[in-house]
């Protein structure tokens, strides 16, 4: 325990449960967002507050910070996977037709019956 | 014979808490692609706003409330098997364990009222990645919940304390990727 002690050793002043109280209060304003039926204000109490809920987690809870900048990058580097996975499939994905082209629509095949 | 995992440091971290952020890093990916494949399929298709409609947002919101609940016991897991208190550790965890039997539970009824309403894995690609996103993240919650019994079983004879803390990082991961996959299934609608 004792590298694990020392490891530790910053963030024992953390009071993890009013970190937990504004996860809270975040959750509780990211459902009332959409009651408001205006959609700029669903997206940000949504995905705005996703990004926020997620980074407390990440810092206070998984104590990220404390690690070796090495272990952020290589999260880092996954994300960066992520989105460049994102960039070169979506464009294929949401478009419909282009210039020159027109995505066949899907053709759904009942199964036959049988009596 | 104390395992390698606490004792072998590579790369100036536990050998141990290293081979967790790997698999962190990797569920990254697999998370990461499906999250992407939908974000970019509903914004291609604006009409699965209205297939999201039937989602029901206070299963989704009282599932968020238990995961971050859940989280909360987890790190307090944590920070007594730092004070080398095994026994309070196991307990949090037990606690911790009941939060994802509470959250499969809420799963198991929310999906039953949405097959009974005729909403199934094949109903159209939103339901399938509906299905298929929660269901992975509830495989991984149902994992988590097992491994955590078997660290609370040794963390309660004083043993293996700092797999606590592993288990414990996994967790707020799953955590994490709840917080995401809420909005983009019950709110964006």
């Amino acid at each position: 325990m004792s590298d694990h002690a020392d490891h530790n050793t910053d963030h024992h002043e953390v009071n993890y449960v009013r970190i937990w109280q504004i996860l809270l209060v975040l959750l509780v304003i990211s459902i009332a967002g959409p009651f408001l039926e205006i959609q700029a204000v669903t997206l940000a109490t949504a995905f705005g507050i996703a990004i926020v809920k997620a980074y407390l987690v990440a810092k206070y809870f998984m104590h990220l910070n404390n690690e070796p900048r090495y272990v952020v990058y290589m999260l880092l580097t996954m994300l960066i996977f992520v989105f460049l996975f994102f960039a070169a499939v979506a464009p294929d994905v949401m478009n419909h037709e282009g210039a020159n082209w027109v995505k066949p629509r899907v053709v759904v095949v009942e199964a036959p019956v049988h009596h | 014979m104390r395992p390698i995992a606490n004792t072998r440091s590579a790369a100036g971290i536990p050998t141990g808490r290293l081979a967790v952020w790997w698999v962190v890093a990797s569920e990254i990916m697999i998370f990461g692609g499906l999250l992407a494949s939908y974000v970019m399929h509903r914004l291609g298709n604006p009409e699965w706003a209205g297939y999201a409609a039937h989602t029901n947002i206070w299963f989704g919101g009282t599932n968020t409330f238990v995961l971050l609940t859940s989280s909360l016991s987890a790190v307090l897991a944590h920070q007594a098997a730092e004070a080398g208190d095994g026994k309070k550790a196991a307990r949090l965890l037990y606690f911790t364990c009941l939060g994802a039997v509470v959250f499969v539970c809420i799963k198991a009824f929310e999906w039953t009222t949405e097959i009974q309403a005729g909403f199934t894995i094949t109903s159209n690609t939103f339901w399938s990645f509906y299905y298929t996103a929660a269901g992975i993240h509830a495989l991984h919650i149902i994992a988590g919940g097992v491994i955590m019994l078997i660290v609370a079983e040794s963390a309660k004879r004083n043993e293996e304390l700092h797999r606590v803390e592993l288990i414990g990082i996994y967790w707020h991961f799953v955590d994490i990727v709840w917080i995401f996959l809420f909005p983009l299934l019950y709110i964006a609608k």
